[in-house]
């Protein structure tokens, strides 16, 4: 009885109800959306980090990777050492360099890479084959637009170019072996990569046996936090980060959002309080003469109060469904706006959904709701019965 | 209407025993910072099968005794007991309880849920006291039976007229199996034939065995009581046996 009351005050006011769950649900979609917003940025970094299967970065001392133009150098020797560590299954040394082909009018700048194929983790073959041999180069979807090139065609790439001049220096004919999609580049960004000796040849003395980055695969037995510490201390050229450090230091810089995902949250949280406990209130306020006849007739002020408390249970419950479906819809819009933010791989995700957070989130959104409605059912239960039915009366 | 109408008051009473007393009750109450002194004194006894009506001037006290013997509200100082059982002193819990099990109010304004259809309001106060739903149910349909409101037990208090609603809402009162019904200006509402439809139910109750006490400025249910008390300024002025 106590639901069918509580279910028909709800139905009483439907154009009401439906407005208050509709409030409910789009502040359990901020909610939501904060929540997703405050792991999305952190688990595609982790996503984006554990892809290649690498565990460790090696780079030059003080930078982050192709951070800037810095590079290390005897990059041979340093492979050697590296491999020579125990527990260090596969090492991939990559060179960064911008490279610029020649085009009617200027040049088409690309990001380039270096590396050694069937070691890399840069990037996906799509079609064709990897740069293998000395002279190939693998492009991805905008640079082939840009260049107006297919797979199998050739290209002259150079790695300086003057544009007061227009001249080009370090420049050299190669094969387009293959078509691939880079994972740490932006959707739109213009890549290349090709063999690792091919490109240090390119770049002359500049590039000779220096390398950007050596990703380094690790053995699942061994521990990848001593091989990091190891590799620290041992040389002083460069730095070692792990996966688990990078991601902490991700989480440093990514703090910020998670701030204003917590504030933003709880804001929505306390609106979402706030709206329940007025509709509440507000339909208390109403039946006040009605609660006073039912706690006269001998209605238990538990079961007004679990009357009452129900009502605002099941606005939270019904705006937190909606919300959910509303939350996952805005989630996606805006991840599809900031994907196109200059500079971000194209991989990452804003908004992710993981189940267990956002069911934590939408659960203290209907616990909100719960508190919500006891505040008004206290009031409802405690109403002096014989004052409430004097002034009904009168009225 | 249907005639009788199973089951008897809760721990029936013997005809003519003394179910109801009240001793030197007095209720004052704030009101806009003064005090009001609504029942001065009053001392009163209710039997078994009795039917009483309080009548007197609008505010001399006639609501607020009978919400004081209903245990809706609480003397300031004095006695009201039902059986010898003090209910002044209830705390709210068991005074609630007492209310759902052994009275049966009635309103002037009829106060039944109005997004209840008539059978579920008379099944209200037995859900509360845990009846079964389809004892309840039954003992509804039986109730709506005798109020001769059988043919309406769908229809929503909107769907009723005044008197219909105020037949529901005294089956409503009788669910329980109340000791006596507390009704409190129960035909202020209704023209002059309805109210007197409401009156021959009343009648019809207390030759049955159910005891009355009714708060009315309607001369009609007045003078169909068996005992008529008079009062003025929160005292009982004068007491009138049919």
């Amino acid at each position: 009885m106590i639901g069918v009351l509580a279910a028909a005050s709800l139905l009483r006011h439907r154009a009401r109800t439906a407005l208050a769950v509709a409030g409910v649900a789009v502040s359990a979609a901020m909610v939501l959306d904060m929540v997703m917003l405050s792991t999305g940025m952190r688990e595609s970094f982790r996503s984006l980090l554990e892809r290649g299967g690498f565990q460790v970065r090696v780079g030059p001392r003080g930078a982050m990777p192709f951070d800037g133009e810095a590079t290390v150098g005897g990059g041979a020797g340093l492979l050697d050492t590296l491999r020579a560590i125990r527990g260090i299954t596969m090492v991939a040394p990559v060179l960064g360099a911008t490279l610029h082909a020649p085009q009617p009018g200027g040049a088409v700048a690309a990001f380039a890479l270096g590396v050694i194929a069937g070691s890399q983790g840069d990037y996906v073959l799509q079609e064709g084959h990897e740069a293998v041999a000395d002279g190939e180069v693998v492009l991805n979807d905008p640079m082939l637009a840009a260049v107006r090139r297919r797979v199998g065609d050739t290209l002259t790439l150079a790695t300086g170019y003057d544009p007061q001049l227009r001249t080009f220096s370090g420049g050299r004919t190669l094969r387009i072996a293959g078509r691939v999609r880079f994972r740490y580049l932006a959707a739109d960004q213009r890549g290349a990569a090709l063999p690792l000796a091919t490109l240090q040849a390119m770049g002359g003395d500049a590039r000779r046996d220096r390398l950007s980055l050596v990703m380094l695969r690790v053995d699942p037995a061994a521990d990848v936090e001593a091989i990091r510490a190891g590799i620290d201390a041992a040389l002083p050229r460069v730095s070692a980060l792990s996966t688990a450090t990078a991601l902490q230091q991700a989480e440093q810089r990514l703090s910020y959002f998670r701030q204003l995902a917590f504030i933003l949250g709880s804001i929505s949280l306390v609106v979402g309080f706030l709206l329940v406990t007025t509709i509440v209130t507000v339909s208390v306020h109403e039946r006040v003469g009605e609660i006073a006849v039912m706690r006269a007739i001998g209605v238990s002020r538990r079961h007004v109060v679990q009357q009452v408390v129900l009502e605002g249970l099941v606005l939270s419950l019904a705006g937190s469904a909606g919300g959910l479906a509303l939350g996952l819809v805005t989630a996606r819009w805006l991840d599809s706006i900031l994907a196109t933010f200059p500079g971000l791989p194209e991989s990452v995700d804003f908004f992710l959904f993981q189940s267990i957070p956002a069911l934590a989130a939408l659960g203290m959104l209907v616990l909100t709701g719960l508190a919500a409605g006891a505040i008004p059912a206290w009031r409802a239960a405690t109403l002096p019965v014989a004052a409430t039915l004097r002034r009904e009366a009168v009225a | 209407m249907s005639g009788g109408l199973s089951g008897g008051a809760s721990g029936a009473a013997a005809a003519g025993e003394v179910v109801l007393s009240a001793r030197d009750v007095h209720r004052d109450y704030q009101l806009a910072g003064e005090t009001v002194h609504a029942v001065r004194g009053i001392s009163l006894e209710v039997r078994a099968g009795d039917w009483v009506a309080l009548v007197g001037p609008s505010g001399c006290g006639k609501s607020t005794l009978l919400n004081l013997l209903g245990a809706i509200d609480r003397p300031t100082s004095g006695t009201i007991a039902v059986r010898g059982r003090d209910i002044a002193a209830l705390r709210d819990r068991d005074a609630t309880a007492f209310r759902l099990r052994h009275v049966g109010f009635v309103f002037q304004r009829f106060y039944l849920m109005p997004q209840l259809s008539a059978l579920e309001n008379i099944e209200l106060p037995m859900a509360e006291a845990g009846v079964a739903r389809a004892e309840r149910r039954a003992r509804a349909r039986e109730l709506l039976a005798y109020v001769g409101l059988d043919a309406r037990e769908r229809h929503r208090p909107a769907e009723l007229s005044g008197g219909e609603q105020q037949r529901a809402a005294i089956a409503r009162a009788l669910a329980n199996r109340p000791a006596f019904l507390l009704a409190d200006e129960p035909t202020g509402e209704l023209d002059a034939a309805t109210g007197a439809g409401i009156i021959a139910l009343f009648a019809r109750l207390n030759a049955a065995g159910t005891t009355i006490v009714v708060v009315t400025h309607d001369g009609d249910l007045a003078r169909a009581a068996r005992r008529v008390i008079h009062l003025r300024d929160g005292h009982v002025v004068n007491e009138v046996h049919a």
